[in-house]
């Protein structure tokens, strides 16, 4: 067995040792799935076989990914005009570093899943919506494509079919909300990226107004597997409900900060203890961002959960993307929530009232509070605000619902520490920082 | 300035990589970001005078063009320095020390984020998380992506830059 | 219908419709900003949050936006509930956070939507400890004044500015909490429509420039239901007055006519009421020839005595139709001549006709907004016309709204609509003689002299159905592919409007206009045909009619007739030479509104009224006739031209033979020519709530005593109105559900900005509680025979042909073209100086470039020349009623260049407001 039927994404980096460019790439089996994918199987084989999968989308919101395709219009349905399939490499969720991984390291497995993407919807043109400051992953890619297309892998007619495959990269001209994936649509027509209303939803209505599905890396990046091991394989790799790996990553005080493609549902503990390599020394483990900064914090009593969809929602947050943020125990919580929320108001596309105006005032609330300018009833205000802001449909995308899951859970977990603040009238972290 | 005068703004070079960039869409007014981008990598920043020629070529107006370039963070509608340093202030560089860090560099290059220095070598800009987090604190110069920064490397690596 | 329970109360509301436009058709309150009626929602402002109830066990429901929700039918909501409330009152205290507390030195204070909402969620504690954010303001021209830092965001300024008017210089800049709403640089607004963005902007960011240099607060503004003189269109306005002085103009809504919104000709051009050229003294010319203020009586007197002299009349298609019949009935048929120029009087009765016979229908402007093709036959509606182009803009936008549709879209998800539908239009074909300001929407345009427009639209009439105009039409290569395009989407095509007017000045445009409209008719589609003459009451005064035509007038006066001319600038009638040899040779008495070069002529001088000093009637291109009542009285000598000449006919005839009051006018008018006038709007004895009359005040009017303190400090007493229903002050109810024709401004508990409008509507965006006013004098003969309509306009022009000399087509500019408004001071800097269009390869062949001068028979003064990418070569266009081109020569006259030519800059003026 290759390291590539357990670690489907990163096994062929690992083997490789760094990048896979395309010789490496097809060594170790590359390009087969999409080969097999366009000469052997019906666009709708390929849906029914994601969706059969399990496969849930690694962007953040893990909807699943089969059925997400299932809804672009077949056919005559279709209606006259291009479709489109579109990567979405935005990555700016803070925390979040495992696309930039993918596809620095491993690019043609990605372009190999939206080859088989594109032709599950029978779409003909294709953009990797990539993060601006993606300098080393766009020269990676520009390699990739120009690669691929030379072997006849994108392109007119691709493996001797009908299929054609205009695969492009639109780099972003930056803005973290660009990666909401109809900002993002907004952004690759070159307007304001800000988000739009749905319904319509992109399958039906995306870019220019055609049927478009919008994917995460690393969910494009599984989908060469599924299609070369099979369904059964592809679940038997998860440990719980979910199936498929998942590429963890950890950044904080740990001894070995970094990133591992590991069965999906492989719990905190372990990832943080064995993979990480624990917390450094004199640090103790505090808090959690499971999934990037639009996660709620994990504490102490929900360490040993397993990283999966299911049972972090059920523990009141999010999986996320995956990548966790350690708090340990010289990092003020207050002074975290201001990082976070500074983050957060700054990228407010500023469209709607609650984001726009709201987050900004969170932010000055508690740079006060951590200031020793807190008053009483600021935490009142905080937590009227967090209620109202954070309620997903009361804002009009769930930028600023993201933006108050750390808040909230804060305010939840730590709240002793917020009135600490504002009673002593300092930080009691102050000093401890190093 | 006529149609005429404002595309000569534009270098040739300029003009037939957004022409390129067109091509591949729907409609000219689609590019307006490749376009803007385009015109900053050859230039630096996009001023007044290279929107309004954007906005000619791609046949738009230039306050709807500029409507777009001021949403984006990553175009610059001011000069900025020959590098532009971007220096991650996102949670995981914070846990791991990037306002210290912060404070560090505007000290070493002697200006606040936000400003140039006074030889045109620096540009000093915050940025939202660089996807580096397992090597925190990041930045970003130009488009070089350093990781792992401490206030004891920032002379070897401004140094690297003229 | 659907039934929805709001808070326990079962309702009927429209299916098909958003939440929030349901309730307020309701007449419930809900808070809201970035929606509105005319343009959809997009869910910024997150203010019209209500709870909505899963099922009738649900009890703690789900916090929506009412205006991104289907109305379902059955569904339960409430407003009322805490959780709504709560977080309605959060939105504006969010809002408020770096909205500046300038209230008592802001223009929208005391209208303003803002101030309402605010009061109405009920926030009133301030906790953000912040500073306010701070921003530079720009100038944005004459119109329109900015102040940033009350902005709240609600982006309904673009989306009105650019998304509804399809202008391109004001933008959204920025992001975050620092949005920035104006233009790239300092400049005026180059939208025809910006005045709106006064009304749109829910704060005090954009406001009226011209009020605020002479500000007063609405609820001190006097005010009567009135129409704008500014063109044809008869937009419903809301003038303003207060100290006798016009200080501002709003919309005032009418269903079928303007809806919500005006042009910036009507809505800032009736500063000329103001103006230092106002005739305010009736006068009579002494021996050396200086006008000495003679007091009314004697100026009646002496009035009479010409009068008696077998005075001829003549009218203008700028004063009332009661006006116009006064002086009709005062000089008698064979007497009186319209005041239209011969060219004008021809088209107008020319397009009568065509609208009797009555096989299309004319189209209001909502029936423009619903046609699916257009075809614009040589008239350049933004200028001429100017509300029909901003409906045409919304015409277009039916492919987008079907599109939408189609795709399971509401319509008013405007956001969603437009990124669905991207750029796709319904089909606008434009044949012009030059480039016009609505090309950008049109799917082709073609430009050529007048007669080959002619030729065009009689060739698509033909090839449409053949029993109509000549065979075998030879067009160009470009006029045949445009004929083609424009049968293809015409025939395809349920609701086409075809749309001309006299604009060009030739009938054959008009005639192919109403072939192509017939043919489409016996094709059995529903065409509707617009043709738009250029003036307020043009098709009035053409409906009342006259024995002399323009000449017949002229060449009597140079015989010596004496003449009454009543508001009209013959110079603008005729040719000057011409004009000048009649008013010299004729002792004339002149009733007129503003000094002009005719007045000067007058032997006796009476001040007329303005539309704002009286009551009266303007027939529209519908041929709707619609009223307009004084706002206000007029200070010296002015009164309405017809009471000056009601005093003559006394004068002459000492049995009374003039009129009492309006009404007795009024009476008489619609006895003799349309019984309609007389129904048009409520009798004086009308009464509304508690039988009241109606007030011209709003209830909070203040300082009826100190205004005129320096003159007396006893409060004058209030004149009584026995001639209308509305009283000179604020005694009396205006609900809005008086006859829609009587109300004098929207004002409703709460809401005390022009948003209160939906409290006087049956339901948003539809029909006035007490119906549109207005009447269509001109109805369809339904006995017209289709067969004699097929070879009514045979005839087609022979093709233009290019020689040394031009042919003079006129242009129109919406500032400046008109009369009265081009006495307007806010104007002044948007006025162009007189121009020539010209084709490049014609300046070329001149020798002159844009910018220089060229100079010609019959033109008063040299032009500067702009070249015009659409304007055929051999056709000279020239622009219309500046100085310099007051007259305009006809024919083809030799240019020759002006090497001398200086431009006189933009903003000249010497208009000099007062107020
Ligand atoms: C504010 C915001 C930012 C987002 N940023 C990203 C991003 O950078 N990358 C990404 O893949 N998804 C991002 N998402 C999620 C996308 O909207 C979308 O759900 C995802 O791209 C779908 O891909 P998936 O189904 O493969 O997960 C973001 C969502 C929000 C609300
Ligand atoms: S929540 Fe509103 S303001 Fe915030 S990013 Fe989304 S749309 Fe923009
Ligand atoms: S009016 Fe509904 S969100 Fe603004």
């Amino acid at each position: 067995m290759s390291l590539m039927d357990t670690k489907p994404l990163l096994g062929r980096v690992e083997e490789v040792g760094g990048f896979v460019d395309l010789n490496a790439y097809e060594a170790g089996q590359g390009y087969g799935a999409a080969r097999k994918a366009l000469t052997s199987m019906s666009p709708e084989e390929i849906v029914n076989l994601v969706k059969d999968s399990n496969l849930r989308g690694r962007g953040g919101a893990g909807f699943p990914t089969g059925l997400k395709w299932s809804f672009v219009p077949q056919g005559d349905a279709a209606g006259e005009g291009a479709k489109y399939l579109v990567c979405n490499a935005d990555e700016m969720e803070p925390g979040t570093f495992k696309d930039r991984f993918l596809l620095e390291n491993n690019p043609h497995v990605l372009i190999e899943g939206m080859i088989i993407g594109a032709y599950a919807i029978q779409a003909e043109k294709a953009y990797i919506f990539l993060r601006g400051e993606y300098h080393q992953p766009y020269r990676r890619l520009v390699e990739a494509l120009a690669d691929a297309t030379a072997r006849g892998f994108l392109g007119r007619g691709i493996f001797g079919t009908d299929f054609n495959l205009d695969l492009r990269i639109h780099s972003s001209g930056g803005r973290y909300i660009c990666g909401e994936e109809t900002a993002l649509l907004n952004a690759l027509e070159g307007k304001r990226a800000q988000p739009r209303t749905k319904p319509p939803f992109p399958p039906a209505s995306g870019a220019w107004g055609r049927p478009t599905i919008v994917n995460n890396v690393e969910t494009f990046c599984n989908v060469p597997g599924i299609v070369r091991n099979g369904v059964e394989w592809y679940q038997g790799l998860g440990l719980t409900e979910d199936a498929g790996t998942k590429i963890y990553g950890i950044s904080g005080r740990v001894n070995r900060p970094g990133l591992w493609e590991l069965p999906i549902g492989t719990p905190i503990r372990e990832l943080v203890e064995r993979h990480a390599g624990g917390m450094r020394e004199g640090f103790e483990l505090k808090g959690i961002l499971p999934g990037g900064a639009s996660t709620d914090f994990l504490v102490e009593e929900h360490f040993d959960l397993a990283m999966d969809y299911g049972t972090i929602q059920a523990a009141g947050s999010r999986m996320g993307t995956g990548t966790m943020i350690l708090m340990d125990n010289s990092i003020c919580p207050v002074d975290m929530s201001r990082n976070l929320q500074h983050f957060f108001a700054q990228e407010s596309c500023g469209f709607c009232t609650p984001c726009r105006e709201g987050l900004p005032w969170i932010e000055a609330l508690l740079l006060d509070i951590e200031e020793g300018r807190g008053q009483e009833g600021d935490l009142e205000v905080l937590d009227r605000n967090a209620q109202f802001i954070g309620a997903p449909g009361n804002t009009f995308c769930l930028h600023a619902t993201g933006a108050i899951e750390p808040l909230q859970s804060a305010l939840k977990y730590f709240r002793e520490d917020f009135d600490e603040h504002i009673r002593t009238g300092k930080c009691p972290y102050h000093g401890r920082r190093l | 300035m006529s149609a005429a005068e404002l595309v000569h703004v534009l270098s040739g070079e300029e003009i037939a990589e957004i022409e390129a960039e067109i091509a591949h869409l729907p409609d000219r007014e689609s590019a307006a970001i490749d376009a803007l981008m385009i015109v900053q990598k050859h230039r630096g920043w996009v001023s007044d005078t290279s929107l309004r020629a954007i906005a000619r070529l791609l046949g738009m107006s230039s306050d709807a063009l500029d409507s777009i370039a001021t949403f984006y963070n990553l175009i610059f509608r001011q000069p900025v320095g020959r590098h532009v340093v971007m220096v991650c202030d996102s949670v995981s560089c914070y846990v791991m020390g990037a306002d210290g860090l912060g404070k560090a560099i505007e000290e070493h290059l002697g200006i606040a984020f936000g400003g140039t220095t006074d030889d045109d070598r620096f540009t000093l800009l915050p940025i939202v998380c660089l996807g580096a987090c397992d090597k925190a604190p990041t930045m970003m110069i130009d488009d070089e992506l350093i990781e792992n920064v401490t206030a004891e490397r920032l002379g070897e690596i401004f140094g690297r830059f003229e | 219908m659907a039934t929805i329970n709001v808070d326990g109360q079962q309702y009927e509301v429209k299916e098909g419709q958003n939440l929030l436009h349901a309730v307020l058709s309701q007449q419930l309150n809900l808070p809201y900003f970035c929606w509105h009626p005319a343009m959809g929602s997009v869910g910024a402002c997150r203010q019209c949050a209500v709870i909505q109830y899963a099922d009738e066990d649900d009890e703690r429901g789900r916090l929506g936006m009412a205006c991104m929700t289907d109305v379902v039918d059955g569904m339960r909501i409430s407003i009322e509930a805490p959780q709504a409330t709560d977080f309605r009152e959060s939105v504006i205290e969010w809002l408020m956070e770096n909205h500046p507390h300038d209230c008592p030195v802001c223009e929208e204070g005391g209208e303003c939507h803002l101030q309402d909402m605010t009061v109405m969620t009920g926030h009133s504690v301030r906790k953000y400890r912040g500073t306010k954010r701070t921003w530079e303001n720009q100038n944005l021209g004459p119109f329109i004044g900015h102040e940033m830092n009350r902005c709240i965001t609600c982006f309904r300024c673009v989306r009105y500015y650019r998304d509804y008017a399809g202008g391109t210089d004001l933008s959204a800049f920025g992001s975050r909490s620092r949005m920035y709403f104006g233009r790239s640089e300092d400049g005026p607004l180059e939208s025809e429509f910006s005045g709106n963005l006064v009304e749109v902007c829910p704060t005090g960011v954009f406001t009226d420039k011209p009020f605020a240099t002479h500000y007063t607060r609405k609820w001190d503004l006097q005010s009567a239901p009135s129409v704008c003189p500014g063109c044809a269109v008869g937009c419903n306005v809301f003038p303003g007055e207060r100290y006798g002085v016009l200080k501002r103009v709003q919309n005032r809504y009418h269903g079928e006519v303007n809806g919500y919104f005006l042009c910036d000709r009507g809505r800032f051009g009736s500063h000329f009421i103001n103006s230092d050229q106002r005739i305010r003294r009736a006068g009579i010319r002494a021996d050396d020839g200086i006008f000495e203020a003679s007091g009314a009586s004697n100026a009646v007197a002496e009035a009479a005595k010409l009068a008696k002299t077998n005075a001829i009349g003549i009218g203008s298609p700028r004063a009332s139709f009661e006006a116009n019949f006064a002086l009709k009935k005062l000089v008698g048929e064979e007497r009186f001549c319209t005041g239209l120029s011969d060219n004008e009087a021809m088209l107008i009765e020319l397009a009568l006709s065509i609208q009797r016979e009555g096989s299309a229908r004319t189209p209001s402007l909502t029936d423009v907004e619903a046609a699916d093709a257009i075809l614009i036959l040589g008239e350049d509606v933004l200028n001429t016309a100017p509300r029909i182009a901003l409906a045409v803009r919304q015409a277009v936008r039916g492919e987008s709204l079907s599109m939408a549709e189609e795709a399971g879209i509401p319509g008013w998800q405007d956001a969603g609509v437009r990124g669905h539908a991207q750029q796709a239009l319904s089909p606008l074909y434009i044949a012009s003689v030059a480039a016009t300001r609505i090309d950008d929407v049109a799917t082709a345009t073609f430009g050529s002299a007048p007669q080959d427009i002619a030729r065009v639209g009689a060739a698509i009439a033909h090839e449409i159905d053949s029993n109509y105009a000549a065979a075998d039409i030879e067009l160009s290569t470009t006029g045949n592919d445009f004929s083609r395009q424009v049968v293809e989407a015409l025939g395809s095509a349920k609701r086409p409007l075809i749309v001309s007017g006299t604009g060009t000045g030739d009938p054959d445009v008009l005639r192919a206009a109403a072939n192509v409209a017939w043919a489409l008719k016996a094709q059995g589609s529903d065409p509707a045909l617009l043709l738009s003459p250029m003036e307020a009451n043009s098709y009035g005064v053409a409906l009342l009619g006259g024995g002399l035509s323009m000449a017949d007038a002229l060449d009597a006066m140079t015989d010596g007739s004496p003449a009454i001319v009543m508001e009209n600038d013959l110079y603008r009638r005729g040719d000057a030479q011409r004009v000048t040899a009649a008013c010299s040779e004729s002792k004339m008495l002149v009733l007129d509104i503003l000094e002009n070069e005719t007045a000067e002529h007058a032997a006796v001088l009476l001040p007329a009224s303005t539309y704002a000093e009286c009551t009266g009637t303007y027939v529209n291109y519908e041929t709707r006739a619609q009223r307009f009542y004084q706002v206000f009285e007029p200070d010296d000598e002015i009164r309405p031209a017809w009471r000056w000449i009601s005093d003559i006919a006394d004068a002459l005839d000492s049995s009374g033979a003039g009129w009492a009051n309006i009404n007795v006018l009024i009476e008489e008018c619609a006895k003799a020519t349309h019984a309609a006038l007389a129904t048009i709007s409520p009798p004086s004895d009308y009464r509304v709530e508690g039988g009241t009359r109606i007030p011209r005040q709003p209830h909070r009017y203040s300082g009826r005593t100190a205004m005129r303190a320096q003159i007396s400090v006893h409060e004058p007493k209030a004149t009584v109105d026995d001639e209308t229903p509305f009283n000179y002050s604020m005694e009396g109810q205006n609900l809005g559900t008086q006859d829609g024709a009587a109300v004098p401004f929207v004002w409703s508990p709460g809401w005390n900005s022009n948003q209160s409008v939906f409290k006087f509507q049956q339901e948003v965006g539809g029909a006035l509680l007490g119906g549109d006013p207005g009447t269509l004098l001109v109805v369809p003969e339904s006995d017209s025979d289709e067969a004699s309509r097929a070879t009514k306009f045979r005839d087609v022009p022979d093709a233009f042909v290019a020689t040394e000399a031009f042919l003079v087509v006129p242009i129109h500019a919406i500032f400046g073209s008109d009369e009265l408004s081009n006495a307007s001071w806010p104007l002044a800097s948007r006025i162009p100086a007189p121009f020539a269009l010209l084709n490049i390869a014609d300046a070329n062949r001149l020798g002159v470039q844009g910018g220089g001068g060229v100079s010609g028979p019959g033109l008063d003064a040299s032009l500067e020349v702009l070249i015009d990418d659409r304007i055929p070569a051999g056709v000279v266009g020239v622009v219309h009623g500046l100085p310099g081109t007051r007259t305009m020569p006809t024919g083809r006259i030799e240019l020759s260049v002006d090497s001398n030519f200086v431009r006189r800059p933009n903003g000249t003026s010497d208009v000099i407001a007062r107020g």
